[in-house]
């Protein structure tokens, strides 16, 4: 396992901070969006594109490269901030998201925007597809591996369960699923809505190697997806427990911004507390 | 041109739910974490042990309520059409509609005018796939007010019911009189040369182009129609007979929704043209309503445009 250097560990700090900048402007720009759910994956994000997907920004459609879905389709601004700043597009094409004819969709679309791998946006789908990529990946014989992120509210979905269930018996060992745990959906919090604990005990039960690990620590993120690449034998789950909303201060752990756009003012504020401007 | 008074539809239907709580004690709403976009927050604030909340599950919402129904709650499912409808539709097949078990379903953010979100949170196809069940009554809602006298009907109806409802501000066509009537349309403004049949949404936009069209000359008819199934069979076959030249309206893909119930109609009684303005076998995007409205060809002069076509083949016909 190769051990993170304290430069790199910043460098994936640094780049999470600037997604959450990213997709804050984004979505007070556009006028529509899920901040909470962006801000909490943010770290995740950041360790996934910058460090270990193998991906090509110049060759979208590179065959060996790595699969990333984004199940929780609605975090669609980090995803298009990673895509933008790995190299995949000019961010300033996102100038006219959510306009007629802008090729960036509210929630991803793979015909649309380069490096989206899989069209998402209804929930609970992600781990199944994933597991036919993993499927197809092995009857290639292809050596590239499939990420899953998926929500916590998402695991309410029965169709989660059914795709674990079949990665599971088929031994999916190049697939890893990752929840964004931040406790807290649309209505409320997830332990009010509809509670999905034993979280972990429930893929432990579906024959899935589990990881907990805090998602806001880019080193355990990283760590935990090579850990992921070592286990030969079944799928891995990374189950990362975050803040909704993490990085600004009125929106953390908030259902209202799950899906509510910060005004200019909002706005500020939450770029002055992610270091982006200065006060005043 | 008509200058409209808006009023924002997903209100009604949370407004309205709440009536429904008060005047009828069987009534129950199973949200799938959508309660604050649906509006479906309002009941369960004055009724929350009558609300029953079951995450992002809808296969399970249609189980939990087809088992509450079983037992003579009136459950309403609410969510967005998307996931109402086909993520569903097995579920609701076997234990819904085959069962004739008294769930009301409501497909909320129906049709394409969703605040923005693309083509996930759009639903194009839950007609066509709702009309195909043999004891499911559909219904396409038009405003605030049609919202609320279908959802009424609704209540009262002893059966499976599915409502398209849309979401926005949009325009305020009814008033507070206006009473739904199952199988029934409405003569909205008469018309001699075509008639333009709507159903859901896009009913101002068909009032709009109608005005258009007087403007050069064309006298067209404008009848709503939100009963889908059952449908209005008798004045369908009446327009066919003494006008001749049909539009249909719908958010809504023209294959296998409004405009093909209306078509089955006129191709077993009466052909006469018929043009199909929605979505023309097409996915949206996300984008602000007024551009889709024009991308999609949905506008009054677009609708307009429809007429003249569907009057110009009833003119080479009766030539």
């Amino acid at each position: 396992m190769k051990i993170l250097t304290p430069e790199e560990i910043s460098r994936l700090e640094e780049i999470a901070r600037q997604l959450r900048a990213d997709s804050l402007r984004l979505i007070h720009r556009r006028g529509a969006g899920h901040p909470g759910g962006a801000l909490s994956a943010a770290e995740i994000m950041a360790a996934l594109y910058f460090q270990v997907l193998r991906v090509d920004p110049q060759r979208p459609d590179w065959p060996e490269r790595d699969r990333f879905i984004l199940s929780k389709g609605h975090a669609s601004a980090v995803l298009y901030a990673a895509l933008a700043r790995r190299g995949f597009f000019n961010l300033a094409e996102l100038d006219n998201w959510g306009e007629v004819d802008c090729p960036h969709q509210g929630h991803p679309d793979r015909f649309k925007t380069p490096g989206v791998e899989m069209t998402s946006g209804i929930l609970g789908h992600g781990v199944a597809v994933g597991a036919g990529l993993a499927l197809a990946a092995r009857l290639d014989h292809a050596a590239w591996r499939t990420y899953v992120l998926l929500g916590d509210g998402e695991c309410q979905a029965g169709l989660v369960w059914e795709g674990a269930a079949a990665a599971a018996k088929y031994r999916l060992s190049t697939l890893t699923a990752l929840v964004d745990y931040n406790d807290v959906q649309l209505d409320g919090p997830v332990h009010e809505v509809m509670p999905v604990e034993p979280l972990a005990a429930k893929w432990r039960a579906w024959g899935w190697h589990v990881l907990e690990i805090n998602g806001h620590n880019v080193r355990q993120v990283v760590e935990g997806l090579q850990t992921a690449a070592e286990i030969h034998d079944r799928p891995t789950v990374l189950i990362c427990h975050t803040t909704k909303g993490k990085g600004v201060s009125y929106m953390e752990n908030q259902s209202y911004w799950h899906g509510n756009v910060p005004n200019a003012d909002q706005l500020r504020q939450a770029l002055v507390e992610l270091g982006e401007v200065q006060n005043g | 041109m008509a200058n409209w008074k808006k009023a924002p539809i997903r209100e009604a239907l949370g407004k309205t739910l709440v009536e429904l709580g008060d005047r009828y004690p069987q009534v129950l709403v199973v949200n799938a974490d959508l309660r604050n976009s649906v509006k479906s927050i309002y009941f369960m604030e004055k009724y929350p042990d009558r609300t029953i909340e079951v995450g992002i599950a809808e296969q399970n919402m249609i189980g939990v309520a087809a088992g509450l129904a079983s037992l003579g709650f009136i459950p309403f499912a609410v969510t967005f059409a998307r996931f109402a409808s086909k993520r569903a539709a097995d579920q609701i097949s076997m234990s819904v509609d085959y069962c004739r078990n008294n769930v009301k379903i409501i497909g909320a953010y129906a049709g394409i005018f969703t605040g923005a979100q693309g083509v996930s949170q759009q639903m194009i196809d839950d007609t066509a796939a709702m009309r195909a069940m043999p004891n499911m009554t559909v219904i396409d809602t038009a405003d605030v007010h049609e919202v609320r006298s279908a959802l009424l009907f609704a209540a009262e109806f002893s059966g499976p019911v599915y409502i398209r409802i849309g979401r926005d501000e949009w325009p305020v066509v009814f008033d507070e009189t206006y009473t739904f009537e199952l199988g029934k349309g409405r003569w909205l403004r008469e018309g001699s040369d075509v008639v333009l049949l709507n159903s859901g949404i896009l009913l101002p936009y068909a009032v709009e182009a109608a005005e258009l069209l007087e403007s050069e000359g064309i006298s067209a008819g404008v009848v709503n129609m939100p009963s889908i199934k059952p449908i209005d069979a008798a004045l369908i076959n009446d327009i066919s007979r003494n006008v001749g030249a049909i539009v249909t309206l719908e958010a809504h893909n023209v294959q296998g929704g409004f405009g093909s119930a209306v078509a089955e109609v006129t191709a077993a009684n009466y052909p006469v043209p018929i043009e199909m303005i929605g979505l023309r076998n097409e996915y949206s995007e996300s984008a602000p309503n007024d551009a889709l409205l024009e991308k999609h060809h949905l506008n009054p002069p677009w609708i307009a445009a429809a007429a003249k076509r569907a009057l110009d083949r009833k003119n080479r016909l009766r030539c």
